[in-house]
């Protein structure tokens, strides 16, 4: 009996989750189109999430860049096929390296940060006060974060591309001895439209939900300072898990 | 227009009604059947002791929180259920200083008490700025602290911007969650007189909660103790002295003996 109820009692917990976090999506989304929208706070937004994580996002994409062609130079020179190590660094970079390791360096710095500003207002009653002040939090705070979210990360992804792409041309060009005109040559060769827009479009979708788990755990925190590290850790971990989820998902829609 | 209310108090719609209202968090009774009149102007101060549900009744009157039953009025509208553009036409009439201050650590000062006006009334932000600055010098406070953070206030402080952000809309009706709790008396006394003289200066009407009875005594045209769920004593407060209940007199003399037994152990 013990166990049955314990299964039950998860089941049901598992639901009301799932059913908070729909309802919590759907109304973020219809705040997100209809007006009033606080263009000032989709400004700031933007800027923290697109331009104060260049950094990160480019030196993430320098090294993996760099990386690849080195792996793939002492890998493809067993059966000569050193001329592929171009078309390999540009395909894996725009279709999955790029979005997703940008992604989950986005997700630790600006899902952390978000669920933490939420969590903390949410905990010191300022969302309550939003709303005394006949704000609603969801336009407020919510939905200006989802629309930078969703938007910056393309972005981010597109520079995050192109800088990867540089840095295995540096290792191939300057340690390994390419030649350079003929190494961006190989680049373009294989490259297609869709490589890059597939990126781009599991980059917004990353963007999403890294804002959207950002927000709902720190809109849902409570009990303090620790209730609000626990939101930041499950904004962290959980948008972390839902990339790589999408990013299957996504992949298995295009590509096959 | 009013007038012929006036002259007949009986006839005259509260502006905060509360019939019946009953609110529990899982198997916890929080309120469990509260009945409450406050009329126009009046000021009506809920005593109780910590943690009986004084902050989750305000809240239920802000819509807040949705209680389980019962009704809710403002202005002899049920807004108990309401929500959307209705709710947010409701919360206009409503200034409320939080416990906490709950003041937005994002913005400075003058923006925080500016909030009401620009974001809730679409007042351009130069002339909410100069409102702003004249209901901070009504509570004592100098232009030099519009542009501070609130975290660079003291708490005293931080509460003068909370009650100047409460009232700086001229709301109708006002609330005020604990205005005194973690001050020193003389800062205490400081916001109780504010309280009073801001409340008459806008002729709103005004209900807090406190477990400072010096307070309560200060700014309470009534006041109503709230004990187990429900308001065992509602009377003006030259009464409270001789109210007759043995569980209001062991609360205004705070002593340790008598009816209410402190749950020492959380259950
Ligand atoms: N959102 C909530 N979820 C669960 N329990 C709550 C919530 N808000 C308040 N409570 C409980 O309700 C009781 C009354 O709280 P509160 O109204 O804050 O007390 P106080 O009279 O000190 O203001 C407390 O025991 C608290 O644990
Ligand atoms: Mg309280």
């Amino acid at each position: 009996m013990n166990f049955l109820s314990g299964i039950g009692r998860a089941t049901l917990t598992f639901l009301e989750a799932a059913g908070r976090l729909a309802l919590f999506t759907l109304t973020a989304l219809s705040h997100c189109v209809r007006p009033p929208f606080y263009l000032r706070h989709i400004g700031r937004q933007m800027v923290e999430i697109g331009y104060y994580s260049l950094p990160v996002v480019g030196l993430t994409a320098v090294f993996t860049g760099m990386v690849l062609a080195l792996q793939s130079y002492s890998g493809f020179s067993r059966f000569s096929a050193e001329s592929a190590i171009a078309t390999v660094v540009v395909l894996s970079i725009t279709r999955e390296l790029g979005p997703v390791l940008a992604g989950l360096m986005v997700a630790g710095r600006i899902g952390a940060a978000m669920a933490a500003e939420l969590g903390t207002m949410r905990v010191t009653e300022q969302v309550d006060a939003l709303t005394t002040l006949a704000t609603n939090p969801y336009k407020y705070l919510v939905a200006p974060r989802l629309i930078a979210g969703t938007t910056m990360l393309p972005i981010l992804v597109l520079i995050a591309d192109i800088i990867g792409v540089f840095g295995g041309y540096l290792v191939s060009v300057y340690r390994l001895g390419f030649n350079p005109s003929s190494y961006i040559n190989n680049t373009w060769q294989y490259l297609e439209f869709m490589d890059v827009v597939s990126g781009l479009v599991k980059a917004a979708a990353f963007g999403f939900v890294i804002s959207l788990m950002g927000c709902y755990h720190g809109y849902h925190s409570r009990g303090g300072a620790q209730g609000v590290g626990a939101a930041t850790t499950n904004a962290v971990v959980s948008s972390s898990i839902l990339i790589l989820v999408l990013n299957y998902l996504l992949t298995g829609i295009f590509f096959s | 227009m009013s007038e012929p209310l006036e002259l007949n108090g009986a006839m005259e719609v509260p502006k905060i009604a509360l019939r019946g209202v009953k609110k529990a968090f899982g198997p916890k009774v929080v309120l469990d059947g509260v009945d409450l009149d406050v009329k126009r102007g009046e000021s009506v101060v809920i005593i109780g002791g910590s943690g009986t549900g004084k902050s989750v009744l305000l809240k239920s009157i802000l819509g807040i929180l949705q209680p389980d039953s019962g009704t809710i009025s403002i202005d002899g509208e049920d807004t108990t259920h309401i929500g959307g553009r209705d709710r947010e036409r409701v919360m206009r009439k409503f200034g409320m200083l939080f416990q906490g201050a709950a003041l937005f650590d994002s913005l400075p000062v003058w923006e925080n008490v500016a909030f009401g006006l620009i974001q809730g009334q679409g007042v351009g932000r130069r002339e909410a700025r100069e409102r702003a600055i004249a209901t901070l010098a009504a509570v004592g406070l100098g232009p030099d602290v519009a542009e501070l953070s609130p975290a660079e206030l003291s708490g005293g402080m931080q509460k003068r911007v909370g009650l100047a952000r409460a009232v700086c809309t001229n709301p109708e009706i006002i609330f005020f969650d604990e205005p005194t709790t973690g001050l020193d008396p003389i800062m205490a006394d400081v916001i109780n007189d504010l309280i009073v003289k801001c409340v008459k200066n806008l002729g709103a009407t005004a209900l807090s909660i406190t477990h400072d009875m010096a307070s309560a005594r200060k700014i309470a045209d009534r006041i109503a103790m709230l004990y187990k769920g429900k308001l065992i004593w509602v009377g003006p407060v030259s009464e409270i002295d001789n109210s007759g209940n043995p569980y209001v007199d062991q609360f205004i003399h705070g002593r340790a003996e008598g009816p209410i037994q402190m749950q020492i152990k959380a259950f």
